[in-house]
């Protein structure tokens, strides 16, 4: 007998009310009225005004397995992805060993099969070992079980603009992207946090804006040149937003991503010297915060995507120059990203989770996360109670990681519930099994 | 008057702390004339120095501050940094706090451990800040103004309208960064005299002026302080040679005869001598380096009482007392 | 409660008679050095050395010293800023050091005094003048040479104010 759930009382995304039933792992009926039948098989589920939404898509996660499993897995990583009201997230390569053979990316692809929670898309190195020297099998990656699409040095920047044009060219093979992490490492030698007022006074290395705007420049005039789409992961700087711009304008196949955490946090933090602030690339001024918010408003940043980095403790509680870079962010993306962009009036809810859900799955090809919430399609999606606030404790974190930079902020936007193809992996806030 | 629980930087004092700390310094200076070199004031309290990187005669200073004031000295020579080698700050931090350290005064690499240190709980008492990283030298800059404020006999007061030049490698320089807010604070001007190279970005926000060039501006100071110039900078591209940075920013003897006729200098040492001074400018008569050191000693001894002795963060001026 | 218990013209006749028993027992002021112990010791060390070199017809030796750093009691408030201690360049090495205060109560300032003054040498002497003995000892120390005995209890506040500390000479005890 399959599985049939009701979902009513619900409102859409534009605040309307909708009903929904659901058969399988198929979305059977979208209605306004409710679905009045009632059988013995049949869950009905009163969603109390809560809003149904797609499940989230992140195109930049880091699952820290092979390798480094006392931070995360790939199940623990699902597990805080559920949290967040995530249907798919894409397991960065910086594994060890790296994701740069059809071995190691069907491994995590099965692993993430295996929690069953959502969708593990592997994204493979572009260079073996991340070393920037030399191309990765790029084609038995993107011809294996998982049938990788976007390829990634992300940690590295493919600094070697030769290897980053071979790169470029290769991919158009399967329609393939490659999602840059520009940082010229010449620039950002030994460099802690953003380089400006706030690092010359607290005598930290600075990190100058240059270094990323320099690579986006340079890889942009590369796309266009050999006629190739291109991504660029978290975005963080005015000068970058701006060079996006211009390039779209020209016609430049070229997309962007912002992590929630630039978009709401400045490097003033630094002064703390807690570490939890410290991630790659920094935090910036409020002057690119704010070019950060514009950017992903106009659609000139297309899309939002945590970078979630988790660390243990150890990695953390010490001196600022000796602790890793990065922050996990998958639990509270949304609440952090509806804080930055529809609190401050700049975009609204319905725009914002399209710029988390369907858009960076047209950007990485994820079929079933792009036209989401129709019927005959499948049914991966969350329930969100946008009145309700709550606040972020990194004791509460489902990661194995506790290095959020948000505890004790009050945020609203709180993820009830999330299906996954039909079954609910996610009730009232508890992950299940 | 609060004064700061911990001495992290020289942005913990106000005009009012920094000048309670030289005029308890002052006090402190005449006892030690008067033969009064011993002070039972810190008897029982274990200070213990913390320093992770080598340097002999900031240690033997403070060392020497605490035992004049009775206190027992631990001295902790931690190498190595904390995820790849050794012990964490964290461990050793709570080691110390067992071993009843009631105060540590700690030396390190990375700028912000000291604030690590600080807010991280774990540690009970005052923390004093010896050097951490390029940030900051609280106590250098408290000596350096206590000198200059007994040449220049400004006893009891501050800096106000003296005319200091930092000179040399500002960007590396916690002994910088120190002296420029703190002597603002006091009153002084001050201006920075280095290659761009050496300079943080965006310095006018600082309350500096800033030059290029020494020569032309040379005689308008009442201090120049010239700072340690690093070999390794050379290297990283900072400027091409040792030789081109000594002739155009070096102080020598001839820009020190152009120097203003009370003029004086400073260095908070070691010194390479012949390249930012040179051995005539180190032993002239307007060299204060020597007092530098023997202030250093009652700057911290102030410091350690006044953070230490008593039972809160503020300064009892409640002089009507219950007699004896 | 606030009640006057030495005017203007008693702190005089008192300090002046003072004067006349130091010089008595020392028999002169040739040997004499008058330490005061800030603030207000200082204060009355001043007027003593006024009065005695008027009496002897010859200066009389005097400074100041300071026993904030020897105090037994410095955990239990906020740190004391310091106050200068004056010693004549001649030292207090074999001198008949007066230590002189304003209000004599437990005694562990001068008991804080005689540590400081153990670090500066060996005087051949040491005696102590008070304006005010308020009673109530923790140390077994006693004054050579009092202003004015005054019985109080332990919840009163004996206040001294001098010239030109403050506007005019009183005693009084409050509470």
């Amino acid at each position: 007998m399959t599985m049939r759930t009701v979902l009513s009382n619900g409102v859409d995304l534009d605040g309307r009310r909708v009903n929904l039933e659901i058969e399988g792992d198929r979305i059977t009926s979208i209605e306004s009225a409710p679905v009045g039948r009632s059988h013995d098989d049949v869950d009905v589920v009163d969603l109390k005004g809560m809003t149904i939404a797609p499940a989230l898509v992140d195109l930049h996660t880091h699952l820290r397995e092979p390798g480094k499993e006392d931070a995360e897995t790939v199940a623990s990583g699902s597990a805080a992805a559920v949290r967040g009201g995530f249907g798919a997230i894409s397991a960065m390569p910086n594994t060890n060993p790296v994701a740069d053979t059809a071995g190691v990316v069907e491994q995590v692809f099965s692993l993430g099969i295996e929690a069953g929670l959502c969708d593990v898309f592997p994204i493979g190195a572009v260079t073996v070992g991340q070393g920037g020297e030399q191309l990765a099998e790029i084609l038995a990656m993107a011809e294996s079980r998982a049938q990788v699409r976007v390829f990634s040095d992300d940690g590295h920047c493919v600094s070697d603009p030769v290897l980053m044009r071979r790169a470029l060219e290769y991919v158009k093979i399967f329609d393939g992207v490659i999602a840059q992490h520009a940082e010229d490492p010449a620039l950002t030698r030994g460099a802690q946090m953003n380089e400006g007022a706030v690092s010359a006074r607290l005598g930290l290395k600075g990190w100058p804006a240059v270094a990323e705007e320099a690579i986006i420049a340079r890889d942009v005039l590369l796309a266009d040149h050999v006629g190739s789409r291109l991504h660029i992961c978290h975005v963080s700087t005015a000068g970058s937003v701006e060079i996006i711009r211009w390039a779209k304008a020209r016609g430049i196949r070229v997309t962007a991503e912002v992590t929630p955490h630039h978009l709401l946090l400045t490097e003033d933090l630094a002064t703390s010297f807690d570490p939890v602030y410290k991630v790659n690339p920094p935090l910036r001024s409020s002057a690119d915060v704010m070019a950060l918010r514009e950017g992903l408003a106009d659609g000139t940043i297309d899309i939002i995507a945590t970078d979630h980095a988790p660390h243990p403790e150890e990695a953390k509680e010490c001196e600022w120059d000796a602790a890793a870079f990065g922050m996990i962010g998958l639990e509270t993306a949304l609440a952090i990203s509806n804080k930055a962009m529809v609190d401050s009036g700049l975009m609204n809810f319905s725009e914002l989770i399209a710029r988390m859900s369907s858009k960076p799955a047209e950007i990485a090809g994820y079929r079933e996360h792009i036209d989401p919430l129709k019927v005959g399609r499948v049914a991966s999606l969350m329930i969100v109670d946008r009145a309700r606030t709550w606040q972020v404790d990194r004791q509460n974190s489902v990661s194995r990681s506790k290095n959020t930079p948000f505890h004790g902020t009050e945020v609203g936007c709180y993820v009830h519930d999330v299906m996954y193809k039909g079954s609910w992996v996610m009730r009232e806030g508890t992950v299940l099994g | 008057m609060k004064l700061p629980r911990h001495l992290l930087s020289v942005d913990d004092l106000t005009r009012e702390s920094a000048i309670a700390i030289l005029d308890t310094a002052a006090e402190l200076s005449k006892l030690s004339d008067g033969k009064m070199k011993k002070l039972p004031t810190l008897r029982g309290r274990a200070v213990v120095n913390l320093f992770y990187e080598d340097s002999t005669r900031t240690r033997i200073s403070f060392e020497t501050a605490a035992k004049r004031l009775s206190a027992d000295v631990i001295n902790f020579n931690a190498k190595g940094s904390s995820v790849s080698k050794g012990e964490s700050l964290k461990d050793t931090a709570l080691t110390l706090q067992a071993m009843g350290a009631d105060a540590v005064i700690i030396r390190h690499p990375s700028s912000g451990a000291p604030q690590r240190l600080a807010d991280s709980g774990w540690i009970k008492g005052p923390v004093i800040n010896a050097g951490d990283g390029t940030r900051q030298h609280p106590t250098q800059a408290l000596l350096d103004a206590f000198t200059i404020r007994n040449r220049f006999g400004r006893l009891g007061g501050g800096l106000d309208g003296l005319r200091l030049a930092i000179v040399g490698d500002i960007l590396h320089s916690r002994v910088a960064r120190s002296n420029i807010f703190l002597a603002s604070m006091l009153g002084a001007e001050v201006t920075l005299i280095a290659p761009p190279t050496l300079l943080p970005v965006e310095i006018d926000q600082w309350p500096v002026d800033v030059s290029y060039r020494i020569d032309s501006k040379i005689n308008e100071f009442d201090i120049v302080m010239p700072l340690r110039i690093q070999r390794e900078r050379m290297n990283q591209g900072y400027f091409p040679t040792e030789r081109e940075f000594s002739r155009h920013y070096g102080l020598n003897v001839d820009r020190v005869a152009k120097m203003k006729p009370d003029a004086v200098i400073l260095h908070p040492g070691p010194m390479n001598r012949g390249v930012e001074i040179d051995a005539g400018s180190a032993d002239s008569t307007r060299s204060l380096i020597v007092d530098q050191v023997a202030n250093g000693v009652f700057v911290r001894m102030a410091v350690l009482y006044l953070l230490m002795a008593g039972s809160d963060h503020s300064l009892d001026h409640d002089t009507e007392g219950e007699g004896a | 409660m606030t009640r006057i218990v030495l005017s203007r013209g008693d702190i005089s006749r008192a300090i002046r008679r003072i004067a006349h028993e130091i010089l008595e027992r020392n028999k002169g002021a040739e040997n004499l050095l008058l330490l005061g112990i800030p603030t207000r010791g200082v204060t009355l060390a001043e007027r003593l050395q006024r009065d005695i070199s008027e009496i002897e017809g010859r200066p009389v030796e005097m400074g100041s010293i300071d026993i904030t750093l020897h105090r037994d009691d410095l955990r239990l408030r906020p740190p004391r800023p310091l106050s200068p201690t004056k010693i004549p360049v001649s030292g207090i090495e074999g001198k008949d050091v007066v230590l002189v205060d304003d209000v004599f109560f437990s005694g562990r300032t001068i008991r804080a005094a005689l540590d400081a003054l153990g670090e500066l040498g060996r005087p051949s002497t040491v005696q102590l003048a008070v304006l005010v003995d308020r009673g109530h000892r923790e140390l077994p120390i006693r004054a050579d040479y009092v202003g004015k005995n005054l019985p109080t209890a332990r919840s009163e506040s004996v206040r001294v104010r001098l010239s030109p500390l403050e506007e005019i000479d009183e005693v009084v005890i409050e509470g």
